[in-house]
């Protein structure tokens, strides 16, 4: 398997698409600060994962998968794979639910930081944290 | 009464005077008078399946079975019995000289106190009547946690400090190689069973055994084999009454009856003797019993100085059983009595003084022995006792000793012990010459020194009495644990 | 006829078990939004999990002994329709989600009033159901897409409870947020690799998928999702490196929510990556693709020391327990990596019994965080006086924590160094005993500030409220009573083993 030729690539282009759109998204995810952000990385990572299971159910030369009208099924006609277009129907409700409970909780962490920053975050909660890891007095507790 | 309930009401009584403890924690009198009630029954029971059972092994009673072939089980053999008879017995005498110990020097938290020692004994009891080492082991455990706050029982700094050694050293070693050890024989012969001539024979060969053997004796931190005997002086912060019955009788010795339980019941003492595994640990047992000889001649501090005695004696045990000859074994196992007598009786000395004194330092005791002198003659007859000498108890079991090494053909060995004698010698006696034979250089400074209360003289004086006796009786004892050593 | 139809009703009930246990927290769940009233929040989700727990009651004395119950969801038959397996592995799961979930509740009620707004309670119960449902889905499924389902409802509803944590501390919104971001990517990747399944396959039942993956573990589409499937659980699972989540997490969330999180979802999660490990997988794939040895020893050991360590080093009780549980999951997986038996039996037992021990401390640190203000050591100082109920009972979950003989906490390692023993990894041996040694330091420092410290505030504190002492007390002799009376755990424990080890063949009989 040679993984240079023109044939590899462009016979696995979903893949490929489904490769950068994640990475894509994961980096947005690691590397910005704002949280918002970081949610609409995860929005981008969670997408290219819809469409690994769209494309995966892709028969070459199929049609939709919807029963004829008429009820006489034809064995000639190829019909694409409609169980994952299914499931993932079920995901994108998922990650939906997932969008709106991260934005209702950056609105939450907004409401008592005044910052979605997550540097300002952290300097916050540093300086509480040292606060409170203060070493106990020596009365017993110290080790 | 059948076995079986002797053995559980045995372990009962002490539990029940935990709880009346905790229950009548504002009564002293109320409280004291039912612990004492307690301690007295436990030894009547005991006697009782002595004198029901006399010196057989009796059937195994499985109480739960927890894992297939391992559960709770409990039966009587002789070396069981013994230790039961020594841990009940002195109970009472202990409780006694703890009431008045803990009266006479205004101590805090007595209910804690006492509910913890009580839970001790309970543990000494699962102990001495283990059916098997999962049995054992687990009050072994219950032993380490509930002298911990007896241990720590003042809450000053050093106290804590000492306990946290105590702990450490004891839960450190028993589950860090006791346990492997234990699992280790239940993996390879299948049972933890006590069973006569032991159950790794054809188990188990080559330098594994000798592995085991260490794990073993390491493992039983309770037993002070150096390197593990820092924990000893450690617990030397806590109350007299506890160095007296748990430091000198029912934790050290529960430590090496746990050794001689696995010397006898599971290697074997025939199989220790053909594979020679044990060399190794009769020399290391040699050097503890020097080593620790010496060390405690260097300090001043009474207890610390019994402290590093203990260790020293509780070396000779390990020695009788590393040396693998039924005249070993007798010796060890006798010497778990007669120590436990003579060391009971020199720590409670040291609680007398500091009662009557306040005194911790030997350099400061001079003269005393005119003040006390049932206190000093007590030590005197314990401190004797300890060195060998005829006509009290300790003589016996080092005589025994000594046959054993001979029998082994380790010449070596006999020169250790007789050395040994001498060292005791030199820790032991100078206290009492300084205390009848000086002159004391601050009885100025302290005009109402006066022999400490009854309850804190009488016990010591009673225990004194008790290492003559033993002298007298050593050959009824040597016969009652002869089965242990006669052939399977 | 009346007492026949009554016969009928009461068979069928029987018959849909499996799936009445999911169902009913997750009906009463909007059902106590519906009603609205805070009042009946609380009677509704203690009654609807205590049904649960009857239930799986019921389904582990069935299966106990080694049988299967399979319920097909609206009779469509698998590998097609989706199913429901219940066996001794999952019926053991779930006897000890419903049973923390119950005794939880109980105790929450006090909490809950001390450390949320009035307007928040109502929905709080609503969203417990709604964990508790999706943690039971997880357990009860065959069906390998179902499962991610089901661990969003438990995952999203999680993410919720926790943030209920910022009424007393507003770091637990951004450990939701940060556990949000994590979750989802663990999730998502658990669903990458079921794609790559299911390319291999076409299926997405358990056991056709076992059926179906056994030709072909030299496949890099299997390997490739059974990576992304274990990376994915692990995660959820917080196995070492990827644990980050779940220290801020167990520290900020309400007590309650801790409690029932730390003794349920790691261990559900576990459950799901031994379902696939063992049942879709075979054990043989793992020692194929060498998974064991750089994967499940290194990380094992590394979260049984690591974690450990970090514990030693805690200020704050509740950051301390949580990284004792990353070092406990430690042992769980190398029990798993062990692929025998006894090493199965051992990761089993050590679930339960640290969901035990776990529940009943955490429980312990509520009833602190209630009477004394807080969690930090320097609120612990000499409470054993002021509050000896709860610090006896915190105290015999430290020791069943250690390991002491006698508690539960023993048995599992007991197994656990017997099973390494058996295959002769003897210093594997000496490193559990020794990482339960760093245990006695953490528990035993908890034990000196309790009891040998003296307060150092004038407050005066006092014992904590009865609903709240008695699910802990239950929980610190049960701690107890499963160091003896190993029937039940060691028999399920066992029957679990078998049927996991027993691979597809099991799946499929």
């Amino acid at each position: 398997m040679n993984i240079f030729a023109t044939e590899f690539i462009l016979g696995h282009l979903n893949y490929w698409l489904f490769i950068i759109l994640m990475m894509t998204g994961l980096y947005i995810v690691i590397s910005k600060g704002n949280l918002v952000k970081k949610i609409v990385g995860l929005n981008i990572f969670q997408t290219s994962v819809f469409m690994f299971y769209i494309s995966m159910g892709k028969v070459s030369g199929g049609t939709a998968p919807i029963f004829p009208l008429d009820g006489v099924y034809d064995p000639s006609i190829a019909y694409s794979n409609p169980l994952p277009h299914v499931l993932i129907l079920t995901a994108i409700v998922v990650g939906i639910a997932t969008t709106s409970l991260g934005l209702a909780l950056i609105i939450r962490i907004r409401e008592e930081y005044h910052s979605i920053e997550e540097e300002h975050i952290t300097i916050l909660e540093d300086t509480v944290f040292q606060t409170e890891n203060l070493p106990l007095d020596g009365k017993g507790g110290s080790i | 009464m059948d076995t079986f309930s002797a053995i559980l009401l045995s372990m009962l009584l002490p539990a029940a005077a935990v709880i009346s403890n905790l229950i009548f924690r504002n009564n002293p009198n109320l409280r004291d008078g039912l612990t004492l009630g307690a301690a007295v029954a436990t030894f009547l029971v005991v006697l009782n399946i002595l004198n029901n059972v006399g010196n057989t092994t009796t059937d195994t009673f499985t109480l739960i079975e927890v894992m297939p072939g391992l559960g709770i089980a409990f039966h009587v053999e002789p070396l069981g019995l013994m230790f039961a008879i020594l841990a009940s017995g002195l109970w009472i005498v202990t409780h006694i000289y703890g009431i008045g110990y803990m009266r006479g020097n205004n101590e805090e938290n007595h209910a804690r106190f006492f509910a913890c020692f009580s839970f001790a004994i309970f543990a000494v009891m699962g102990i001495a009547f283990a059916a098997n080492m999962f049995t054992l082991f687990l009050f072994y455990e219950v032993l380490t946690l509930s002298t911990y706050p007896l241990v720590a029982h003042k809450g000053t700094l050093a106290a804590v400090k000492g306990a946290r050694t105590y702990l450490g050293i004891l839960i450190g070693t028993s589950i860090g190689l006791q346990l492997v050890a234990i699992i280790w024989t239940y993996a390879v012969a299948g049972t933890l069973d006590f069973t006569k001539g032991g159950v790794l024979e054809g188990m188990i060969a080559g330098p594994a055994v000798a592995i085991l053997l260490a794990l073993y004796a390491f493992g039983i931190g309770k037993a002070a084999l150096m390197p593990f005997h820092r924990w000893l002086p450690a617990a030397m912060v806590a109350p007299t009454p506890v160095s007296a019955l748990l430091h000198a009788v029912a934790v050290v010795k529960a430590g090496v009856f746990t050794m001689l339980k696995v010397g006898i019941y599971i290697f074997g003492i025939d199989f220790l003797a053909t594979t020679g595994a044990s060399i190794w640990l009769m020399w290391l047992a040699a050097f503890s019993i020097i080593a620790s000889s010496v060390i405690a001649l260097t300090k001043d501090n009474l207890k610390a100085r019994l402290a590093y005695s203990t260790i020293s004696q509780l070396s000779y045990i390990t020695l009788g059983i590393a040396l693998a000859t039924s005249m070993g074994i007798l010796g060890g196992s006798l010497h778990v009595v007669m120590h436990a007598m003579g060391k009971i009786t020199l720590f409670m000395c040291a609680g007398s003084i500091y009662v009557a004194t306040h005194k911790t330092d030997i350099s400061q005791m001079t003269g005393l022995g005119r003040i006390m002198p049932i206190t000093f003659g007590a030590f005197l007859i314990g401190a004797l006792s300890i060195i060998g000498l005829p006509p009290l108890g300790g003589s016996w079991s080092k005589w025994l000793l000594i046959i054993g090494a001979a029998d082994a053909s380790q010449l070596v060995m006999v020169g250790i012990l007789l050395i040994s004698s001498l060292l005791n010698v030199a820790y032991l006696l100078p206290l009492v010459g300084k205390g009848f034979f000086l002159k004391g250089h601050d009885q100025t400074e302290q005009p109402n020194v006066a022999e400490s209360p009854l309850l804190v003289w009488a016990p010591p004086a009673f225990t004194a009495l008790g290492c003559i006796v033993l002298f007298f009786y050593a050959g009824h004892i040597q016969a009652f644990l002869m089965p242990i050593v006669a052939a399977p | 006829m009346a007492t026949q139809t009554v016969h009928h009703a009461a068979m069928t009930l029987t018959e849909h078990l499996p799936i009445l246990q999911v169902l009913i927290p997750f009906i009463t769940a909007p059902l106590i939004v519906f009603v609205g009233r805070r009042e009946l929040a609380w009677p509704l989700a203690f009654i609807a999990s205590f049904t649960s727990f009857v239930i799986a009651c019921l389904l582990l004395s069935k299966v106990i002994g080694g049988g299967v119950i399979s319920y097909k969801i609206g009779g469509w038959a698998p590998p097609l329709g989706i199913e429901y397996r219940v066996d001794a592995a999952n019926a053991f799961v779930l006897f000890l989600v419903t049973g923390i979930s119950t005794l939880v509740l109980p105790y929450a009620r006090e909490s809950v009033s001390s450390e949320m707004p009035e307007r928040t309670q109502t929905l709080f119960y609503a969203l417990f159901l709604l964990c508790l449902t999706g943690l039971l889905g997880v357990t009860t499924t065959a069906d390998a897409f179902n499962v991610f389902v089901f661990l969003e409802i438990s995952s999203l509803s999680t993410y919720v409870l926790i943030a209920q944590g910022s009424y007393r501390d507003k770091r637990a919104l951004t450990a939701a947020f940060n556990y949000l971001i994590m979750g989802t990517i663990g999730a998502t990747f658990f669903v990458i690799g079921l794609g790559f399944l299911y390319m291999a396959t076409g299926t997405l039942n358990m056991a056709d998928l076992a059926d179906r993956l056994s030709g072909q573990y030299d496949s890099r589409t299997v390997r490739a999702g059974f990576a992304f499937i274990l990376v994915g659980m692990g995660l959820k699972v917080a196995i070492f490196p990827l644990h980050l989540w779940l220290p801020n997490a167990y520290t900020y969330a309400p007590s309650a929510v801790t409690t029932f999180l730390a003794a349920t979802a790691t261990k559900v999660a576990i459950y799901v990556l031994l379902r696939f490990i063992f049942s879709v997988f075979q054990p043989e794939f793992l020692l194929e693709t060498s998974a064991l040895e750089i994967i499940f020893y290194p990380f094992a050991l590394l979260a049984m020391f690591a974690a450990s360590f970090t514990a030693i080093f805690q200020r704050d009780l509740k950051r301390m327990l949580a990284y004792s549980s990353i070092a406990q999951i430690g042992y769980m997986l190398l029990g798993v990596a062990l692929l025998s038996e006894t090493g199965l039996m051992a990761a089993i037992i050590h679930l339960f019994n640290h969901g035990i021990t776990k529940a009943a401390l955490f429980m312990g640190v509520g009833a602190y965080v209630l009477r004394s203000g807080g969690s930090f050591y320097i609120h612990l100082q000499g409470l054993g006086k002021t509050m000896p109920w709860t610090s006896a009972a915190t105290v015999i979950g430290g020791i069943s924590l250690i390991g002491v003989p006698g508690t539960a906490g023993f048995l599992s390692k007991w197994l656990l160094v017997q099973a390494a023993l058996e295959q002769g990894y003897w210093p594997l041996a000496i490193l559990i005993v020794a990482s339960s040694l760093l245990a006695v330091i953490y528990v035993w420092r908890l034990i000196e500030i309790l009891y040998l410290s003296t307060p150092t505030s004038e407050k005066v504190v006092q014992e904590a409220p009865l609903s709240m002492l008695l699910p802990l007390w239950l929980m610190a002799i049960a701690c107890i009573y499963f160091g003896f009376e190993t029937d039940i755990t060691m028999g399920a424990a066992k029957a679990a083993a078998q049927a996991l080890l027993s691979g597809s063949s099991g799946m499929m009989n």
